[in-house]
């Protein structure tokens, strides 16, 4: 039995909590990135990360993107929202096509 | 094109054709996995990209409701109400296999069976916008675990298919011409070696017969 987990701001999570995932709230940088790396341990399937916060945590994010569990799926947060979770859909297109088809 | 680094003998024409033959194989087994795995890719991305953009609206429009609540209600008082959910979601995780890539395929399980408990607050302290913000987003759940899954799926495809792309290349392009020269390489030597041989037994016929017969001289 796996969980789910939200990771970001206290008010972007926050909705979260009452539908039964787990959320961890997270301020900094420092602190994301602790609590992001025990996510990862094992116990959750899918990691829900917000925009801003996975900007901080890039590499780290890249580094388990070949892993099978967990799912990091980018959400938009309440602020700092990039825009990167649409843009690595494109990102995969473009790794696996050789061009980005979808964006035309 | 470079040759392989080989002795031109028999022995090595017969491995190097057998070689060849396998890398053929391989390159057309790869090559077929490339194209349904790309095929496979492209619905399952259309899919990705659809479900990413309803995802993103709902959530903006349930931080829209939840802003409105948290600027009528209290920060304690919100974060009251939210501190102890009632529901849990837990997920069973079992694999496909598309082409030798495992996908992961979600199931969202509910601790309670009651849509209602969703709320885990009473309603007489709280806004009706946290109501809304809860109610949003308990209704693209599903959609996020779904979101969960073929992103992941697509990320692990995608992986999968650059590297195939890769095999097939280097199968296509150095492997496969490198034994068809090398075999070549090997083919033109040993048939070099037979006119040799033959033209030195003419060669060595001629000075016997002269020896014996001296036909020279006549």
């Amino acid at each position: 039995m796996y969980k789910v987990a939200v990771l970001g701001d206290r008010e972007s999570v926050g909705g979260f909590a009452s539908l039964g995932l787990s959320v961890f709230p997270a301020e900094d940088a420092a602190q994301a990135s602790e609590t992001f790396a025990r996510l990862c341990g094992g116990g959750f399937a899918v990691v829900f990360i917000t925009e801003a916060l996975a900007e901080e945590l890039r590499e780290e994010i890249t580094r388990r993107r070949g892993e099978r569990l967990p799912a990091i799926i980018e959400i938009p947060g309440v602020r700092g929202n990039t825009g990167h979770g649409m843009q690595s859909v494109h990102e995969a297109v473009e790794k696996a096509v050789g061009s980005d088809i979808l964006r035309n | 094109m470079a040759t392989l680094n080989v002795n031109p003998t028999r022995m090595e024409l017969t491995n190097l054709k057998r070689k060849l033959q396998t890398a053929v194989r391989g390159h057309k087994l790869l090559k077929d996995k490339r194209d349904e795995l790309m095929r496979q890719f492209l619905d399952l991305v259309r899919e990705n990209e659809k479900l990413r953009a309803e995802v993103e609206t709902a959530i903006r429009e349930a931080d829209t409701h939840m802003a409105v609540a948290g600027s009528v209600m209290q920060k304690e008082a919100l974060e009251t109400a939210l501190m102890l959910p009632k529901q849990e979601v837990s997920l069973t995780v079992a694999e496909k296999n598309v082409m030798s890539v495992m996908i992961p395929v979600f199931d969202a399980k509910f601790k309670t069976a009651d849509a209602g408990d969703i709320y885990p607050y009473g309603f007489a302290f709280t806004s009706g916008d946290l109501d809304d913000a809860v109610g949003a987003l308990s209704a693209v759940f599903p959609k996020m675990i779904r979101l969960a899954e073929v992103e992941k799926s697509c990320q692990l495809m995608a992986d999968e298919i650059e590297r195939t792309r890769r095999r097939v290349n280097a199968l296509e392009h150095v492997m496969i011409p490198r034994y068809k020269e090398t075999i070549r390489f090997i083919t033109m030597k040993l048939d070099e070696n037979e006119r040799s041989t033959t033209a030195r037994l003419m060669k060595v016929k001629d000075m016997m017969l002269d020896k014996a017969h001296g036909y020279s001289q006549a």
